[in-house]
């Protein structure tokens, strides 16, 4: 298989990537070793150590760092923030129909079932209309690229995605250590996403709110995987952290606990699951959330980022219906592929599958982080059988795509710079007005011909360049 | 029927508390069934907050107590008509697509036991035919008995015993219509008396049962009927927690003790 | 600021402040060891110390008799020793990575540095370790962080909250130190003279480093009457109790002045009321009311200044 090298065109190499190369080429080896141990030392020493939500591992794991950045030009970025833009509409226009009249399920376009009966449908949100009608104000849209004008969506993440304190601190850091390198190429920046986010949350405060909005980071503490990133954002966007033990449900409102006594909270961009928010509504027996939140929520006196039910947009068997989303609410063509998928509870679907496995990716439809898949081509024969037993136990959890030409980028390895697949999360935000900062966290699989970019599995990060026009 | 109701549930503390807070499911449906007259909710040392109507057609009303306290009691007194409906919930507004309560939990787990009671119910004429006699199979098969299952028993469990209350009759139906793929969920309210006259005094749950045409209709398996004038519908979910009347957590340490007292009376006419 | 912030701020200096309190006694306690063990029981001073620290019947069930191995296993490895160095210093830099983002880098990077050289140490077999040198690392280390604190931190509730938490911990170890020797203290004509007397208020000057202080300011021979003076009235000595109650005061004050006249000031109010006790008072009446009645009355009052801190400040609700 030939994948697209992002270096080249044709057989040159593309303009921001010519002085880039000259950059590698100059470099003295010792040079960059020390460049590479002055990374890892600043990264170890902000305490940037992170595992991309839900991948578990050693919380005190530092991902590697890869010091040559990803380029777009300024009209390739344009094309796909235009796509993300029109995909986040969708999203957040099928959540509100889901949770009113749904009406593109009776108009036959996506089945009762796989809305109503999925674990991450909140029946007791029904009917809530959130501030503005944004259910989901965070989105991470999980991107590949396989030609020069092809890119497919592998994934949308609606309730926390994380990782946007990679994208900052890899910027950060290499303008730290490389100022020459952004003196040549303009590139644009990414540092006022804090800023935008700020802004996000307080333009869906409550109606209730007749002041300047408060907002906070609810997280579920110290011990958690990606608490760095919460107190790092919540440090740069000049708003309080807290745990579910500093808020408090009074009367009609939710307040914080604060030296100066109770202080009432308007927006919550929470990074708790759902089923953690509140004891009085979901599982009874967590510790993490705040009693009565979604009493308050329901009626008004509190928003919350993202919206309690807004998983179910990104279901991966919801995957499938984003295009017929685009198509239903916006009445447009989608500007971003979906990788073609087979859900393997259709019959047809299903022998096709089972027929062409050592072809395609095999996923659980609720898995994440790279677990509980089958990437064909790069799998032997018993690996194949035995997944293939998985599947046939319970066909519904599984979802098949093919394996995907992913694009490469130079990357430094042992000897100078060679190609490595990458993808791409840029995070689009969606209050009074859906923005989208000019970059993203660029993964990268390490290993060479490995197409599996998490950080648990031999994955490193990279950062991502727009180049101004 | 005219009834009065008064419902009290007070919470004692062996070491006092500090924010209460709770979630109510304690105002009567508004159907044709049901005209309420008078309604009054009260907490001791309580702040109303938030109240609402969700998206099932409940009315939800939030109460804060600040305290500390080691006592706090739940207060409901009201007057309402009934008139029988033949169990349908007819003019009952609510949005949730009927295919949500086709979810399982982990009270409605289907077993074994609960697939074979399912499966054992055949030659129905229609759907409503079904539920009919769904529910006349869950009443045999788990006679009623107080004091053998508890608030966490499962359908899957009361069914093995073959004894429970009325929670567990519920439980039981909804699992099985839930099986049968009908959309099924657990309702709560009170009952004026059982149908040999006898006054039931206390809280009480049945189940409802989606049927295409007619929507939601009631069905008391542990009494064998329908739920009709001396029935008060107050609300519903996927299991008895889910449609829980009173949900609440307070700060605090140490035992909680609770003393409920219902009374429904008729009003003479 | 969120209470639980504050909180831990305020913890956090209590507990840096404990774990010098514990290095001081361990600093006296392997002293007391060092001695031949006569019929006048100097393993009962060792034991009166540990009761200062509230820990002697955790140390009696699990060591027995007081070696000087037993004791700094004791005071600065023993994580079952709520006060041990270890204990102490664990708890603050905990307090510290919660409210990192309150920190100075310079402040956590102390406090973290502390931390992992206490682990390093614990690694190391203990029969190359001695007591002087574990003693040593803690006040080195404990006062770099402080040092920090009021070199960096801005001068804001945060730095008042760490200051405080440092100012009645000090305040009650002192007065706790003071009350279970109280009455060697006592001007008492038998033992005048004999040694004994003059030994016993050393090892209480040594305990709160002020041996040398002491000197510097009263000279001459040491009496029960200027040791107590030293440690209660004196406003030079860093330790005594009118010292670390005037600048809990003074913390107070200054939260309550950033705080405006909407949150209660209950806590400054008492801690100013029992401040002015303490400057109306001579060494003499003290001795006249009974010492270990007015040290039993001061105790109360730091704790309910304590109390008080939590209800105004760390609670956070109505």
């Amino acid at each position: 298989m030939s994948h697209y090298n992002e270096m080249y065109e044709h057989d040159r190499v593309r303009e921001p990537y010519a002085r880039l190369r000259e950059w590698v080429d100059t470099m003295p080896d010792d040079f960059r070793q020390m460049k590479q141990a002055e990374a890892e030392a600043l990264f170890r020493r902000i305490g940037i150590t992170f595992a991309v939500y839900g991948e578990g591992g050693d919380p005190d794991r530092l991902i590697p760092f890869d010091m040559m950045p990803r380029v777009f030009e300024q009209a390739e970025w344009r094309k796909l923030e235009r796509g993300i833009k029109q995909r986040a509409r969708a999203l957040n226009a099928f959540l509100r129909d889901v949770y009113g009249r749904a009406e593109i399920v009776r108009a036959g376009r996506v089945p009762a079932r796989l809305v109503f009966r999925n674990e991450a449908y909140e029946k007791s949100v029904v009917g809530v209309v959130p501030p503005r009608g944004v259910y989901s104000h965070i989105i991470g849209i999980d991107l590949v690229r396989t030609g020069k004008d092809e890119f497919y969506v592998l994934e949308d993440n609606c309730r926390t995605p994380s990782g946007v304190s990679y994208m900052l601190e890899n910027r950060e850091i290499m303008m730290r250590m490389f100022p020459q390198l952004f003196r040549q190429n303009r590139i644009e920046p990414v540092d006022q996403y804090p800023e935008l986010l700020r802004r996000t949350l307080e333009s869906v405060a409550p109606a209730k709110c007749d002041d300047r909005p408060t907002c906070v980071i609810l997280t579920p503490g110290h011990f958690n995987s990606a608490y760095y990133e919460h107190s790092f954002l919540a440090n740069l966007m000049g708003v309080e952290l807290v745990e579910g033990q500093d808020l408090f449900v009074d009367g009609e409102f939710v307040y914080m606990r604060t030296t100066q006594g109770p202080q009432r909270v308007d927006v919550i961009y929470r990074r708790i699951d759902d089923p953690f928010l509140d004891p009085l509504c979901f599982r009874p027996d967590s510790m993490l959330g705040v009693p009565g939140l979604m009493d308050v929520y329901r009626s008004g006196g509190v928003s919350i980022c993202s919206a309690p039910g807004a998983g179910v947009a990104d279901d991966k068997a919801i995957y499938t219906f984003v295009p017929e989303m685009i198509r239903f609410y916006l009445g447009e063509e989608p500007l971003l592929n979906n990788v073609q998928t087979w859900t393997l509870w259709k019959d047809e679907d299903y022998r096709h599958v089972m027929a062409n496995l050592p072809d395609l990716v095999v996923k659980e439809v609720h898995g994440s982080g790279g677990y509980g898949m089958l990437v064909g081509p790069k799998s032997t024969k018993e690996e194949i059988e035995s997944f293939r037993k998985k599947i046939e136990a319970d066909p519904a959890n599984y979802i098949a795509q093919p394996t995907l030409s992913l694009s490469t980028c130079p990357t430094f390895v042992e000897q100078g710079i060679a190609p490595r697949h990458v993808d791409l999360r840029p995070f689009c935000l969606c209050g009074d007005r859906i923005e989208l900062v000019p970059g993203g966290l660029t993964r990268v699989a390490l290993r060479e011909g490995s197409l599996v970019v998490n950080s648990s599995q031999g994955g490193g990060v990279k950062d991502t360049w727009v180049l101004s026009e | 029927m005219k009834l009065r109701i008064s419902h009290e549930t007070v919470y004692g503390y062996d070491h006092p508390i500090r924010n209460l807070v709770q979630s109510l499911r304690l105002t009567p449906s508004v159907f044709e069934g049901q005209k309420t007259h008078e309604w009054l909710i009260e907490v001791s040392g309580g702040i109303r907050g938030p109240g609402f109507r969700d998206g099932a057609g409940d009315w939800i009303e939030g109460w804060t107590v600040r305290g500390p306290t080691d006592e706090v009691s739940v207060r409901i007194s009201g007057r309402i008509e009934t008139r029988d409906t033949a169990g349908v919930l007819r003019g009952h507004r609510e949005i949730i697509h009927p295919t949500t309560y086709l979810r399982d939990t982990k009270a409605t787990r289907a077993d074994k036991g609960l697939e074979a009671l399912a499966a054992g119910v055949s030659e129905a004429a229609d759907t409503l035919d079904l539920a009919h006699r769904l529910s006349a199979a869950v009443g045999e098969a788990i006679a009623y008995r107080p004091g053998v299952t508890e608030m966490h028993t499962t359908a899957a469990e009361a069914l093995a015993l073959g004894e429970g209350v009325c929670q567990d009759h519920a439980h039981a139906l909804v699992a099985v219509a839930r099986l049968r793929e009908l959309p099924a969920r657990y309702v709560s309210g009170y009952l004026h008396s059982t149908i040999d006259g006898e006054s039931h005094d206390a809280a009480h749950a049945w189940a409802e049962i989606h049927v295409e045409g007619l929507g939601w209709v009631g069905f008391d398996a542990a009494n064998r009927c329908c739920p009709d004038e001396r029935y008060v519908r107050l609300g519903s979910g996927l299991d008895a927690v889910d449609a829980a009347p009173i949900r609440g957590v307070a700060m605090g340490n140490g035992a909680e003790r609770l003393d409920v007292a219902v009374q429904v009376e008729e009003i003479a006419q | 600021m969120l209470s639980r912030t504050a909180s831990n701020l305020f913890w956090m200096g209590r507990h840096l402040e404990r774990a010098e309190t514990a290095a001081r006694l361990l600093d006296v306690g392997q002293r007391i060891t060092l001695l031949p063990n006569t019929e006048l029981g100097y393993q009962n001073e060792w034991n009166s110390l540990l009761q200062a620290s509230g820990t002697s019947m955790i140390f009696a069930e699990k060591y027995g008799e007081a070696t000087q191995e037993k004791i700094a296993e004791f005071i600065f490895f023993d994580r079952e020793n709520p006060s041990s160095v270890v204990s102490c210093i664990e708890k603050a830099r905990e307090a510290g990575r919660i409210v990192r983002t309150a920190l100075t880098s310079q402040v956590w990077d102390a406090l973290n540095v502390a931390y992992q050289e206490l682990r390093k140490i614990e690694r190391t077999p203990r029969a190359r370790i001695d007591a002087a040198s574990l003693t040593d690392f803690t006040t080195a280390h404990t006062s770099t962080v402080r040092g920090a604190i009021n070199a960096t931190q801005l001068r804001n509730d945060g730095w008042h909250f760490m200051n405080l938490g440092y100012g009645l911990e000090r305040a009650d170890a002192t007065a706790r130190l003071l009350d279970v020797k109280y009455f060697v203290l006592l001007p008492r004509i038998e033992f005048v003279g004999s040694g004994l007397d003059s030994y016993q208020w050393q090892v209480i000057l040594r305990a709160l480093s002020a041996h040398r202080a002491y000197h510097w300011a009263y000279g001459g021979d040491i009496t029960a009457g200027r040791v107590a003076d030293f440690l209660i009235l004196n406003g030079e000595n860093p330790r005594s109790l009118i010292t670390s109650l005037y600048e809990s005061v003074w913390q107070l004050e200054g939260i309550a002045k950033r705080y405006g006249d909407t949150v209660p000031t209950n806590a400054r109010d008492k801690a100013r009321e029992v401040l002015a006790t303490l400057q109306n008072h001579d060494i003499d009446m003290i001795f006249d009311e009974g010492l270990h009645e007015f040290l039993s009355w001061f105790i109360r009052e730091i704790g309910t200044i304590s109390n008080l801190v939590h209800q105004d400040y760390l609670l956070g609700s109505a």
